[in-house]
């Protein structure tokens, strides 16, 4: 059972089942893009948006939305302790957690398909100048985040206190993840577009996703187990 | 990668949580083709045993043997290991082909379309096979959950009370279908309360109590009056606790 | 080792006369820096607990734990104290303490999962505190450059070198402390874990 296949066929699950409900894709949508409001009434000032305000909008909202997307995409697992039945089949323990951070991607992806052309929208920012830098900003600061939340939640998923603890352990360890993000953001965002700068961040959560991967990989064999 | 054994070996297993011991020095011996019934009051650690022999939990004392290997052999031992535990392991979302489907992919089964047909069969399913499970009975679920555990073929079989919420048609085949493991050479352990049910099909009863593995007597008297027996002769512990 | 928390104060009257209030300096830095040592303890006692199971690992943690949160608390109350007679603001976003405030976060919620988790969350704290170790140059690195971008007060000052002296004995006065405190609480927790097991075996 290679370690590619037992991942690929885990995200197939995931998706098939998905599929069928998309609870989970409706729900993170809509708190998503409930949450970008609530934001954007925080910081419109007479019906004039704050551009500044829009890379932190975006990605609190991705941060906020990511977090309540793996609470329940883990829940769902624990409900018929069906994640028991995945440790226990003969597949490399580290290809569960692989598949399980695709499946939160693309979730968070479609969101993000929606959440980044509405904050472009509420608050006059001109996100889409350089859409390539955009791309692989989002790309890298979504699964930095991911990648260590995907970790915990699973982690969490036999604690007590999961729901809150989730965040309180997240937040605090995908901050330079957020700061690359809306800096980056930001960088895209004035009127002399700032290449260098965005590709400083783009590079910093390239190397962030590199060696939180890793080291999720290598402990989530024993953290899952005791 | 195939890999097989005919024995399992407990030597002095103990499991603590904290204060709490859930099991105490439990010895245990298992051949091919033995079907051993664990009973015991709720609480006296017998989820925590399945855990242990399912390689899902350590022990934090003694020593579990798989014929000659041991749990550090990992993903190919697991691959011999076929567990029903109580919450069934189902996905509602899927079918029951569906939910086959993705274990038979996850054990690298071949021949997966053929096989799961049989299943379906097996399970009286086969009409429903293409319903999400979520509309089942416990009934059906159980049944489909227990083809979904033997589904590659193991070689230890460890059933956590199997016997709920099924009809008696079901228990019948239920029962012939664990006859069947005996004899194809399985290492069968079931945890059971329905004492009446396995009187009779299984080769051994084991009483877990506090943590403590009893036996419970072979011939006699039908297994719900051994049992008692058992229980009433069991050590209880000293007065005066802290 | 006691004889060494008495002479930090005596330490103070060394120092050059650079207006009173600098002199919390004195406390700062070395807090700061034996915060760090201690987060750089809790790490690796956590990786060692976690990938070789060994109990102590695991008490010498969470011990390391609860004392990063308390030199972090002293560096996070100095810092403004300081800040604000120093600039006339409470707070700075000064990229070490900023860096400071995140990984105190970090460590706080070590505890927090420990105390809240229910059963099994020392493995799992273990594995947020190796998260947290390795996540120190990320933080430092990124809340720099992101402070660049706001001209801001002065930094900590470089050491003029009649204040080395008194500095590197309030260092090394902290970390002894430090080694002291750790020393203390790990035994605590040696204890607790006998008096498990002295429980146990009653049971027998």
């Amino acid at each position: 059972m290679s370690f590619v296949r037992a991942a690929w066929l885990v995200v197939r699950k995931d998706v098939l089942i998905e599929a069928r409900s998309r609870e989970i894709l409706y729900t993170t949508l809509f708190f998503a893009v409930a949450c970008v409001l609530v934001f954007a009434f925080g910081f419109v000032n007479e019906g004039r948006p704050i551009t500044d305000a829009a890379p932190g909008i975006l990605w609190i909202a991705i941060a906020f939305s990511g977090t309540l997307a793996l609470g329940r995409a883990f829940e769902r697992e624990r409900q018929h302790e069906t994640l028991r039945a995945l440790m226990i089949a003969p597949v490399d323990r580290p290809a569960l957690y692989v598949g399980k951070l695709a499946g939160i991607l693309l979730l968070l992806a479609m969101v993000e398909v929606v959440i980044v052309p509405l904050v472009a929208l509420l608050f006059h920012a001109p996100l889409f100048t350089r859409p390539l830098l955009l791309v692989a900003l989002l790309a890298g600061g979504t699964t930095g985040f991911a990648a260590v939340g995907t970790l915990f939640a699973a982690m969490l998923v036999r604690a007590r206190s999961r729901d809150v603890l989730l965040p309180v352990l997240l937040y605090p360890i995908t901050i330079p993840v957020i700061i690359a993000g809306v800096r980056g953001t930001a960088a895209l965002l004035q009127a002399d577009v700032d290449v260098p700068m965005a590709r400083a961040w783009i590079s910093m959560l390239v190397l962030f996703d590199v060696v939180f991967i890793v080291l999720a990989l290598w402990t989530f064999e024993p953290l899952m187990t005791e | 990668m195939s890999l097989d054994f005919h024995s399992l070996a407990l030597t002095g297993v103990t499991r603590t949580f904290g204060r709490r011991r859930a099991l105490h020095k439990v010895s245990l011996r298992v051949e091919a083709g033995e079907l051993v019934v664990v009973l015991g009051p709720n609480g006296a650690g017998k989820s925590t045993l399945l855990a242990i022999v399912s390689t899902l939990l350590a022990p934090t004392g003694g020593d579990v043997r798989y014929g000659d290997y041991t749990s550090a052999m990992g993903a190919a031992l697991r691959a011999r290991i076929g567990l029903l535990g109580h919450d069934l392991y189902l996905y509602p979302e899927l079918s029951p082909a569906e939910n086959l489907r993705f274990f038979a992919g996850l054990y690298g089964i071949d021949r997966v379309e053929e096989r799961i047909s049989m299943a379906l069969d097996r399970a009286g399913l086969s009409d429903r096979r293409d319903d999400p499970v979520a509309g089942f009975s416990r009934g059906m679920r159980q049944r489909l959950a227990l083809e979904r555990a033997l589904l590659h073929e193991p070689r230890l079989v460890l059933l956590d009370e199997p016997f709920t919420g099924l009809d008696d048609a079901a228990t019948d085949a239920l029962v012939g279908r664990l006859r069947q493991l005996r004899a194809s050479g399985c290492l069968t352990i079931v945890v059971t309360h329905d004492l009446d049910t396995v009187d009779g099909v299984a080769d051994r009863a084991l009483l877990l109590h506090r943590g403590r593995l009893l036996d419970v007597a072979n011939e006699g008297e039908p297994l719900r009056e051994r049992y008692r027996a058992a229980l009433a002769h069991a050590p209880q512990p000293a007065a005066g606790r802290l | 080792m006691f004889m060494m928390a008495p002479f930090l104060i005596d330490g103070a009257p060394y120092e050059s006369t650079m207006g009173l209030v600098q002199k919390i300096f004195y406390f700062h830095v070395p807090s700061a820096m034996t915060m760090f040592v201690s987060a750089f303890v809790c790490g690796i006692s956590s990786a060692v607990f976690l990938f070789k199971g060994r109990a102590a690992a695991d008490r010498l943690a969470v011990a390391a734990a609860e004392l990063t949160s308390v030199f972090g608390i002293i560096v996070l109350v100095t810092g403004p104290l300081w800040a604000r007679k120093a600039w006339g603001v409470w707070w700075v976003w000064d990229e070490r303490i900023t860096s400071t405030f995140v990984l105190w976060l970090i460590f706080n919620a070590y505890l927090l999962l420990r105390k809240y988790g229910g059963a099994g969350s020392e493995r799992l704290a273990a594995g947020l505190a190796i998260f947290g170790m390795a996540n120190v140059p990320f933080v430092y690195w990124s809340v720099n450059v992101w402070r660049t971008l706001h001209p801001k007060t002065t930094v900590v000052p470089t050491l003029q070198p009649g204040m080395r002296g008194p500095f590197w004995f309030c260092v090394t006065a902290f970390l002894l402390l430090y080694v002291l405190a750790i020393t203390a609480r790990a035994h605590l927790e040696a204890e607790r874990a006998r008096l498990e097991e002295i429980y146990l075996s009653i049971e027998e």
